[in-house]
């Protein structure tokens, strides 16, 4: 018998309409656990660097976490992982809600989705059977729109549906795949859309079973009345109405002005008045007690599920105020547009006609007010009409298919992928690394264990590490008790502080559990429900696998090395591995590259951010080195990158700072 | 005994509509506390309570499974509360044939809720233990009821024996059950 997950995996070949189930090896979870994990053994293993993202060989891969489903609370974060268009790179997002578990219910640890439909289809998954059907009839409808008409036509109000909205279905790059309160982003909404894939809809009623009940219950249980109680887990600014620090710290327009002092006590009052009477309900995910997310109703509009920072994205970009935002959102989120990246691409546009490199006839019949003008340009993108087409490939590519200078507007993307809005002073050490050397696109999704704060009072940072439960080992301890000012940590330290954090996320996304109760939120002062401390129990009790802190760690560290591996395989270098330009106005790029150095000689990795077989060996990734070195990637008996930055790295990341 | 008064308490969970937030966690409970040994496997396509869910019109209500019901109703009585519409079946408890709610899923056979009676006793149900939220709250209360107007309470296999009688008929149950003898 499987424990916790099912040991079976739907294969879909959209091209020739056929599916199949397939039954996994056990030792795949041990090595992978699941979720993100799993997804990119398959494809590693199935989808070689030739293979371009809109091709039917590249996959697309929806994946339960490994206590989906099980009683272990928060656990219902879905991974979804394949090649972006974007990047070229490795994509990987994560939605919530209510599918995961019911796909798991359903019968099934993941979807592989492989192939191109010749006609619009979606996926109707129940029990025992699953069906391609035909979605020509949902052919521009929204998401939430197409989740409504296919519970009905299917007479399944229980089931769960995630879709594209016609973003999708236009392969516009900021594409998200949909699902109730949440979505996932980052060049997987357009790859579903290039399968011509509109939805998938499950139901499922089929037992997970747990490997040790009464134990995993207790446990369960305990947590479920921590994560209740503590106030700095979940979304605590979900239900805040005091916005200072995102209207003081990110940057407004094409993550161009920084406005201090805009915000105040009237329109503190102003907002949060349309808030309350906007939000109709506070609501959580599966099997999670915290209200992250709220139904808005706006006149008009349709109503919807306000998610994470989105609240205030588009009114940033357009420097409006926050009736324009909540308004808006209601229908980029029916389009299947990402919150985040959307608002920015309008912005560059509407600073490239400003600076004249675009002019009025790239804009026919858009309008003069800024509300109307992000309406129109929304529409344009969807559509990828006029102008919009070239936008739809986001910023790094728009700027480069308009050329005449439009390139240098692109000042805030990284590895081609547009980034958070924040801009600060001085370049902080551990965020370089995070930022530089991340592969899940976003800081977010990178940052969260370690504290983003030195504790100025040596006995209040001492008591903070004696109640420090997340802490890993009294290395983490001593490096925060020494620490004293923001960015002078040694760079050891700042590399052992990234690792952390990454590999809390990569844990996160391999058992399917919410970052906000474990991985996002150590850095905000201390006590979560999750960490490495408490997680090697949760996992073993539900799936009765034997795993400590140790191999906890190590598992980890093999799912992070696989993604570095699919992308170096794909090309990325060092040369790539930098933060978005003018997101610190105080560079200092000897430093940084020395910094670069010492990480990827901390990891094992040779001067180009390359995996050595030595590292990958040590992981059980022989047969990554293996291909590697067949390819010419990497060599026999390389080393881990030298000490020292080379002049000529240094010149050149001065240049590129100038 | 007869025609004397009793004390009866009476077991009541009280449900706040607007403080669900549709995590489920009444369904994921239910399921793993009915489960056989107890909570080792979760199934809420198996719980005796189920959140009645409708985003788009802000429809969240958590229904306890009650009595098999062998046809669906005639008509349905659709209620506006507050500016909202709730259809009828969004506070029916029936395990009926115009849903799948409440349900075995292998056998088919109806669910219905038993308030967690266990020994030792629980002091509150799962679902409403596991509800953070509050939008369950458990009440116990005492009535005075007449002696006889207590019916015996029946096992699960007087239940489960009454509604195949009912789906199949008494003579094939008989007839099924002789053939077992054999």
């Amino acid at each position: 018998m499987r424990y916790a997950e099912t040991g079976v995996i739907i294969e879909v070949d959209l091209s020739r309409g056929n599916i199949e189930k397939v039954e996994t090896d056990p030792n795949l979870t041990r090595l992978h656990l699941g979720g993100q994990g799993t997804a990119d053994k398959i494809l590693w293993d199935r989808v070689p660097p030739e293979v371009e993202p809109f091709s039917p060989d590249n996959l697309l891969i929806f994946s339960t976490g490994l206590l989906h489903g099980t009683p272990v609370p928060g656990t219902n974060r879905v991974a979804v992982n394949t090649f972006s268009p974007q990047t070229n790179l490795h994509a990987h997002s994560l939605f919530g809600g209510w599918w995961g578990p019911e796909l798991k219910h359903a019968g099934y640890d993941k979807i592989v989705i492989r192939g191109k439909a010749s006609e619009l289809v979606y996926l109707w998954i129940h029990n025992d059977r699953v069906e391609i059907r035909d979605a020509r009839h949902l052919k521009g409808k929204g998401a939430q729109e197409t989740a409504d008409l296919i519970k009905k036509e299917l007479k399944q109000e229980r089931a769960q549906v995630c879709a594209i909205g016609p973003a999708g279905e236009n392969r516009v790059f900021m594409a998200t795949i949909e699902h109730a309160n949440s979505s996932a982003a980052r060049g997987v909404g357009v790859i579903m859309g290039d399968k011509r894939l509109k939805a998938i809809a499950v139901r499922g009623t089929k037992d997970i079973n747990i490997a040790h009940p009464a134990e995993l219950w207790e446990k369960s249980a305990l947590i479920r009345q921590e994560i209740y109680d503590n106030k700095i887990v979940g979304d605590p600014m979900a239900g805040e109405d005091d916005e200072l620090f995102h209207t003081d710290n990110f940057a407004w327009g094409n993550a161009r002005v920084r406005k201090k002092g805009y915000w105040n006590q009237y329109r503190q009052r102003k907002w949060g008045a349309l808030t309350q009477s906007a939000r109709i309900r506070e609501t959580g995910c599966y099997n999670c007690p915290k209200k992250c997310h709220a139904v808005m109703a706006m006149p008009g509009r349709r109503t919807y599920f306000l998610k994470c920072f989105n609240k205030l994205t588009y009114l940033m970009a357009a420097h409006l105020e926050l009736d324009f935002n909540y308004d808006i959102l209601a229908v980029s989120q029916e389009y299947g547009l990402d919150g985040f990246a959307t608002p920015q691409v309008i912005a560059f546009a509407l600073e490239l006609l400003q600076a004249g490199i675009l002019n009025e006839s790239d804009f026919p019949g858009m309008p003069e007010d800024a509300r109307g003008r992000f309406f129109y340009m929304i529409d344009k993108i969807v559509n990828r009409e006029g102008i919009g087409d070239k936008l739809a490939n986001g910023v790094y590519w728009a700027a480069r298919q308009i050329g005449n200078g439009a390139e240098v507007y692109d000042h805030n993307t990284t590895k081609k992928f547009e980034q958070v809005t924040i801009k600060l002073g001085k370049v902080n050490p551990t965020f370089f690394l995070m930022l530089s050397t991340g592969e899940k696109m976003s800081i977010t999704q990178i940052e969260g264990s370690f504290p983003q704060n030195p504790i100025r009072n040596p006995e209040e940072r001492k008591k903070f590490v004696d109640d420090w439960v997340a802490v890993p080992n009294d290395k983490y301890k001593k490096i925060f008790l020494e620490w004293e000012k923001r960015h002078d940590m040694p760079m050891e330290e700042c590399c052992a502080v990234v690792e952390w954090n990454e590999i809390m996320h990569y844990i996160d996304d391999a058992i399917g559990l919410c970052g906000f109760l474990s991985s996002f939120r150590g850095q905000f002062g201390g006590r979560i429900p999750f960490h490495s401390n408490n997680l090697p129990e949760l996992v073993s009790l539900a799936s009765g696998l034997d795993i400590d802190k140790d191999t906890l760690w190590e598992i980890a560290r093999r799912n992070r090395t696989l993604v570095r591996a699919l992308n170096v395989r794909r090309g990325l270098r060092r040369a790539d591995e930098k933060p978005p330009q003018d997101h610190w106005k105080i560079r200092d790029p000897k430093m940084e590259q020395q910094l670069l150095t010492t990480y990827y000689e901390y990891k094992g990795w040779n001067h180009q951010g390359i995996p050595t077989k030595k590292a990958l060996d040590a992981l059980g990734l022989d047969y990554v080195s293996k291909d590697l070195i067949e390819r010419g990637i990497l060599k026999e008996n390389e080393e881990a990158s030298p000490a020292e930055a080379s002049p000529a790295e240094t010149v050149l990341a001065e240049a590129d700072e100038n | 005994m007869k025609g004397g008064k009793i004390t009866k308490i009476i077991k009541e969970i009280k449900v706040d509509v607007n403080k669900c937030t549709g995590c489920r966690s009444c369904e994921m409970a239910c399921s793993a506390f009915h489960a056989v040994p107890k909570f080792s496997s979760v199934n809420p396509g198996r719980s005796r309570i189920i959140v009645i869910m409708d985003e788009g019109r802000d429809v969240f209500v958590p229904i306890r499974a009650g009595d098999y019901a062998q046809a669906e109703c005639n008509g349905r009585n659709l209620y506006m509360i507050d500016g909202k519409e709730y259809s009828e079946c969004a506070f029916c408890p029936a395990s009926c044939p115009s849903r799948d709610y409440f349900k075995e899923p292998d056998s088919g056979l109806p669910l219905k809720c038993d308030m967690c009676e266990s020994q030792p006793p629980l002091p509150e149900p799962m679902c409403v233990q596991v509800c953070l939220p509050g939008a369950l709250t458990y009440e116990e209360r005492e009535e005075e009821v007449d002696d006889n107007a207590e019916e015996p309470s029946r096992g699960e296999m007087e239940i489960g024996l009454e509604s195949l009688i009912k789906r199949y008929g008494m003579k094939r149950v008989v007839e099924t059950l002789s053939q077992f003898k054999k």
